[in-house]
């Protein structure tokens, strides 16, 4: 395909922005409807690259090169994989969705707006960079708008909450400047060109593999997050409005796997099979600490924050394995949780809109006047206790296959991580029952039922958490070539 | 027989009588006139080495000439200061005259 | 017929989405679709049977599903006789269930979605049934457990059901962390999930007897949660809060019955492991025990059936587990029948009676004819009365386990087997003979309408006769079509058939005494063993002791932890924070102290200086000219001196 889909992608957003910013501001239906065309064509180009993407070699496909610093030897290098092409899709969809479902903002729209577009650039940018200066510069142009729409349009803790996050990722971003810093001086010729630099991974020593490894790990572990660098997350969650929760949630925290499995791992495949361990081991830790944390919340969002610090264990849980169907079933996991907790993220946003409380304690057998929101929150709920039939599932099946035949890791590290399965059973019904069940509180005699644009935003994500659950093998066949050459590289 | 040293002790008498004045006066004419005993006992001085070492030619007569002019002018711009001072603040007392300080 | 057999799991699915998308407020159209849809899974049922019948097969069929390198899970399809046993009585049952519904559940708003759920269920226990890989089972043995806690929560407004939904949906899972720990066993040691490839891995003794004890053991765990065995029974009496229509198909004939399933699914196991295989035996005899101990005191009508149920079940998990492979699942079919028909007529009464305590009934028999004969009947068949169909299946039971040599585990089921003779005619007697206890709601009963009172006719008739199917001296009978590896036809051994027979009567007899004709005083009974009767009636404190342990520590726990993250963590993280804010606030002070005040200081040296030296500037000309002279005076001396 000749024509330039990633240069698209990532600049259709940018010239939203610049839209959005010359429109009056007090047009707010022209505001909200021009970002939602802007990415709803990103959308649209989503979905033409996953049409046209080959999932049957790990080949770097749709690949843009050219100069741009060339005595630094910084080139604009952009492709996608099997790796990168279903978040580009995540990525796309979220996005269009989250800004539909903000159309309810009403303070500084324009700003609102605007900013949200530029984190689109940064999140497109992110996954299709194959160049490192690309992207680091992607991965803090990010920040910027994230720290605004948090520090602006968000809860009582706002400032707090943004400022946290902001140096919380700086802080992980720094070091995998390092990183970079440190890759770009070892190798001779110096270049930051990503597959070059995977091409080359045999000529770096094994100290400076277990060094460089580590810091791109904590760079990308907060993302993630992984425990115990979690803990931005729930503040963030928490504080953050509904659709930049989803798209933190959806997004962003895909952002540290996919660096863990684009960068870290095929780059340096012995530090890899010489941390395997302790990744798993982190990520069990993560999976029944973040379902024993989230059982003991009060809040309905935050429940749900401390519930993505579990299912990103799983991922973790995937990676440390090494084998092919761990890291599919961490893709999975990626994509899953994107849908099932964006999705779980934009229902409490409803309810709270309604209700203006997020305290689980409030509510009580709200399932009989708003049944159409109950089943549909039902129906993510068990997406995310890991239900057959729910995309969930399958991430969770497969992350235990390829753990529990991986060579690296013991065995008694899957097993302790099965038991999150019925943890998260438990809090997720601890929860479902204690909101929507039981006697009803009448406190809620008005609540309304899910509106047509509420609507709109879920079903989408209903649909593909079906759909994956049911037939995963689009997905299976997309990302299977690509993983495979990643477990190759590393194993050997 | 005057010999220079009488003279010089003199006018050395007279000086310390014109600081003793100068520093001592509360009123602002009696100053100016211990200055004048002072310009005078230069005088003497002056007279009186010119007397003693080189008497063919009189510098010194003539340089005293010079500081009796020069004392009257001084006298006559003290007395017109301590004029106006006694219009201006009624008072020709030295010691109340001191705004001119920090 | 049979390569499409899916079709029958995927009718009543099409029929969820249809009352789901379209007949959510019609009610006649709702239950119209499902019976319809449930019906013709039945007529497919059964000629899939027949086609079984003809070739045993097993006939699989397997689609792919998901296939990487390292991980090749398919679908498949698997019917063996004991399948297409299993579709006949699922759909048989589910159709009674359903078409009693429409009488029992008349007027209740949310007519429609129950029949939805009902089509959901059936869906995934007749998936459950056809699914031809562990992997398979695994996934529709979620989505019975799904249906499971929306049903028992159907009247979700009682806290109870609420709550017994979600008991029931958790301690299943506990269960399922086995069966996935299992099938995560199994891959690993065999690479594949497939009924027929494990169970031809296991004849070649390709996978080592060690791992297939622990992978047995394991997915019996999910058996022991689905069909409420010891120590995970706890949920099953709960879950009476659901419908009743529920509690007969669900937590009687079907979905608990999936355990059983399971257990025999993997008999090739039980066969090679013998530890395995005793496990399976002795939890099944325990569970038995206890159960029917709870149930000989409860209060609740459909408690004591659940009750019943469990320890049924506890019999044929003790069948399988001594290698009884006929005689567990010959008694799991008739065991479908009649425990059906108990909770469906007991449905009956309680919607006639509205209540569920039988000390309040009592001669309901003349207001009720047709509910109070088919439970009779039922009864009769649960105690094992010649020649109903429970005599058979029982009969079957005690061979078995007669031929494996426990003799123990052979005196505990024949103890078991009197304790439910009596604790079934005990609820009979109190609930449909003798005076009305409670006047009121006596006059207030009446017969079921017909939608009601003839699926239990038909079910009757089921429990007299569906056990004739595995009379002993039939040569084509059960034995001959349900079997594991090669049919096995025990010699009738009528010294057990007499022993078993007493045994029933004489458990008959004694509830005849203590409740219908009234001898024996129960209450003075009660009062004698009150030790025992304290300990049984409160179904041996499990609940309190899960209560106390178990869960108690599960909410200490994630407290604590929620601290350890908030107080820890959270704490070094803003800890962290503060410090450089602390920094930032010591290096501004420095920055105003040290460096700014040098700078500063400079300025206010030089001006304390200043503030000193100008006082000698006195404005009085006499001290200025004093300085002068002395200063004249002090030259003078330094120069000339």
């Amino acid at each position: 395909m000749d024509f330039p889909i990633l240069t698209y992608m990532i600049f259709i957003p940018l010239a939203g922005m610049i839209v959005v910013m010359l429109l009056n501001k007090e047009a707010h239906t022209l505001i909200r409807y021009t970002s939602a065309f802007f990415s709803f064509v990103v959308f649209i180009l989503s979905c033409i690259l996953v049409a046209n993407f080959d999932g049957s070699t790990a080949q770097l496909q749709f690949v843009e090169r050219a100069d741009w610093i060339p005595s630094l030897g910084i080139t604009y290098y952009l492709g996608a994989d099997g790796i990168s092409v279903p978040m580009l899709f995540l990525t796309g969809m979220l996005s269009f969705l989250s800004i539909v479902a903000s159309f309810n903002i009403t303070n500084r729209v324009k700003e609102y707006f605007a900013f949200f577009l530029l984190l689109e650039v940064g999140m497109v940018g992110v996954f299709c960079a194959l160049d490192f200066f690309l992207f680091y510069i992607f991965w803090e142009v990010m920040l910027v708008p994230m720290y605004f729409l948090i520090g602006i349009w968000g809860g009582p803790r706002k400032e707090y909450a943004a400022i946290k996050f902001f140096l919380y990722t700086l802080f992980g971003s720094v070091l995998m400047l390092v990183g970079i810093i440190a890759l770009y001086f070892y190798t001779d010729p110096h270049t930051l060109s990503i597959p070059e630099l995977i091409a080359r991974n045999s000529m770096y020593g094994y100290t400076f593999q277990l060094i460089v490894f580590a810091a791109f790990f904590i760079g990308f572990a907060i993302k993630v997050p992984v425990w115990p660098f979690h803990t931005w997350l729930p503040d963030a969650h928490v504080e953050a409005p509904t659709a930049v929760s989803v798209i933190l949630a959806g997004v962003l925290l895909k952002m540290g796997t996919y660096g863990l499995m684009r960068i870290s791992y095929p780059m340096f495949p012995e530090a890899g099979v010489y941390y395997a361990t302790p990744v798993a081991l982190l990520g069990m830790i993560a999976i029944i600490y973040g379902a024993f944390v989230s059982m003991a919340q009060k809040d309905l969002k935050k429940l749900v924050a401390y519930s993505s610090v579990s299912h990103m264990g799983y991922c973790m849980l995937g990676l440390g394995a090494l084998t092919t169907a761990g890291f599919a079933g961490c893709m999975f996991q990626m994509f899953s949780h994107g849908v099932l907790t964006g999705a779980m993220f934009l229902l409490v946003g409803v309810l709270y809109d309604r209700a203006h409380t997020r305290e689980i304690a409030a509510f009580g057998g709200i399932g009989a006047k708003i049944p159409l929101y109950t089943g549909i929150f039902i129906l993510f709920g068990m997406g995310s206790l890991g239900l057959p039939g729910l995309s969930g599932f399958v991430s969770e099946f497969m992350v235990f296959i390829g753990a529990f035949g991986s060579e690296y890791i013991a065995t008694w590290i899957v097993v302790v991580s099965i038991l999150g399965v019925v943890l998260t059973a438990g809090y997720i019904l601890r929860m479902v029952q204690r909101v929507f069940l039981g006697p009803f509180n009448t406190r809620w005699e008005d609540l309304t039922e899910m509106n047509g644009r509420e609507l709109f935003t879920v079903i989408p994500l209903a649909i593909f958490t079906i759909f994956i659950g049911v037939y995963p093998k689009p997905l299976v066949d997309m990302i299977t070539a690509s993983l495979d050459n990643v477990v190759r590289i590393v194993t050997g | 027989m005057a010999t220079l040293e009488h003279y010089l002790i003199l006018s050395a008498i007279l000086f310390c009588i014109g600081v003793f004045g100068l520093l001592s006066r509360r009123n602002a004419v009696g100053i100016l006139m211990s200055i004048e005993l002072m310009f005078n006992s230069a005088n003497i001085n002056f007279v009186a080495f010119s007397k003693f070492i080189n008497p063919d030619i009189l510098t010194g007569q003539i340089f005293s000439v010079f500081v009796i002019a020069i004392a009257a002018a001084e006298a006559a711009v003290g007395l017109a200061i301590v004029v106006l001072l006694y219009r201006n603040f009624d008072i020709v007392n030295i010691d109340k005259i001191n705004f001119m300080k920090w | 017929m049979i390569e499409y057999s899916y079709i029958i799991a995927f009718l009543p699915l099409l029929s969820y989405a249809l009352i789901v998308f379209f007949f959510s407020k019609s009610n006649k159209m709702a239950s119209g679709v499902a019976i319809t849809a449930v019906l013709t899974s039945f007529v497919l049922s059964t000629i899939v049977l027949f086609e079984v019948l003809a070739d045993h097969g097993p006939h699989i069929f397997e689609y792919e599903w998901i296939s990487m390198p390292g991980l090749e899970l398919p679908l498949s399809i698997y019917i063996d006789p004991l399948a297409a046993v299993m579709l006949m009585v699922v759909t048989i049952v589910s159709s009674c269930v359903h078409i009693y519904s429409i009488g029992y559940m008349h007027g209740d708003p949310r007519f429609p979605r129950f029949f939805s759920f009902l089509s959901l269920f059936t869906f995934s226990m007749l998936g459950l049934v056809i699914s031809g890989t562990f992997f398979a089972t695994f996934i529709f043995w979620e989505l019975v457990g799904l249906t499971s806690y929306l049903l028992i929560g159907f009247w979700f407004e009682k806290k109870v059901a609420a709550d017994a939904g979600k008991k029931a949906f958790i301690t299943t899972k506990i269960g399922d962390l086995g069966f996935l720990a299992g099938l995560l066993i199994l891959y690993a040691a065999a690479g594949t999930l497939n009924y027929e490839d494990i169970y031809h891995l296991i004849e070649h003794h390709q996978i080592p007897v060690i791992i297939l004890s622990a992978a047995g053991i394991l997915l019996f765990c999910g058996a022991v949660g689905k069909s409420a065995q010891f120590p995970l029974h706890v949920w099953l009496p709960d879950a009476m809060e659901g419908p009743t229509p529920v509690s007969a198909l669900i937590h009687a004939a079907t979905m608990v019955a999936a355990g059983v399933y399971l257990t025999a699914r993997i008999m090739s196991i039980i066969v090679v492991s013998e530890s395995a295989a005793i496990t399976i035996a002795y939890i099944g005899g325990f569970t038995a025990l206890m159960a029917a101990s709870i149930g000989l005191v409860q209060n609740d009508i459909k408690r004591v059936l659940a009750y019943s149920t469990v320890s049924q079940l506890g019999y044929m998990i003790l069948a399988l587990g001594c290698g009884g492979y006929t005689a567990g699942t010959f008694h799991l079919m008739t065991h479908a029948f009649f425990k059906a028909l108990l909770f469906l007529g007991a449905g009956s009464v309680i919607h006639a009676a509205h209540t569920n305590d039988i000390q309040e009934m009592g001669g309901l028999a003349k207001k009720m004819p047709i509910t109070s004969k088919t439970f009779f009947i039922a009864s009769l068949s649960i105690a094992g009365i010649f020649p109903l169909s429970g005599f058979w299946s029982k009969d079957e039971i005690f061979l078995s386990i007669l031929e494996e040599g426990h003799i123990g585990l052979l005196i505990l089921a024949i103890v078991v087997a009197g304790m439910t003779a009596f604790y079934m005619f005990r609820l009979c007697f109190l609930t449909f003979t003798g005076e009305p206890r409670n006047k009121e709601k006596y006059e207030h009963a009446h017969e079921s309408p017909n939608t009601m009172t003839y699926p239990l006719i038909f079910l009757a008739i089921l429990a007299v006769c569906a056990g004739w199917v595995g009379i002993p001296w039939l040569h084509h009978g059960y034995a001959s079509f349900v079997y594991h590896h090669h049919p096995h036809h025990p010699h009738p051994n009528y010294m057990l058939m007499l022993i078993g027979t007493i045994v029933a009567v004489g458990g008959i007899y004694l509830a005849y005494l203590m409740y219908y004709k009234r001898s024996i005083d129960p209450v003075a009974m009660g009062a004698r063993f009150k030790g025992i009767y304290t300990f049984l009636f409160n179904k041996w404190w499990f609940d309190e002791l899960y209560m106390g342990t178990v869960i108690r520590f599960v909410y200490w726990f994630m407290e604590v932890l929620y601290r350890f993250d908030q107080g820890v963590i959270d704490w070094f993280v803003n800890f962290v924070g503060r410090f450089g804010l602390f920094n930032a606030r010591f290096w501004q002070t420095f920055d105003v102290y040290v460096i700014d005040g040098a700078v500063n200081g400079a300025g206010i040296v030089t001006r304390w200086f200043a503030g000193g030296l100008r006082k000698i500037q006195t404005g009085a000309v006499q001290n200025y000219a004093f300085v002068v002279f002395l200063g004249v005076v002090l030259f003078i001396l330094f120069r000339f001196m």
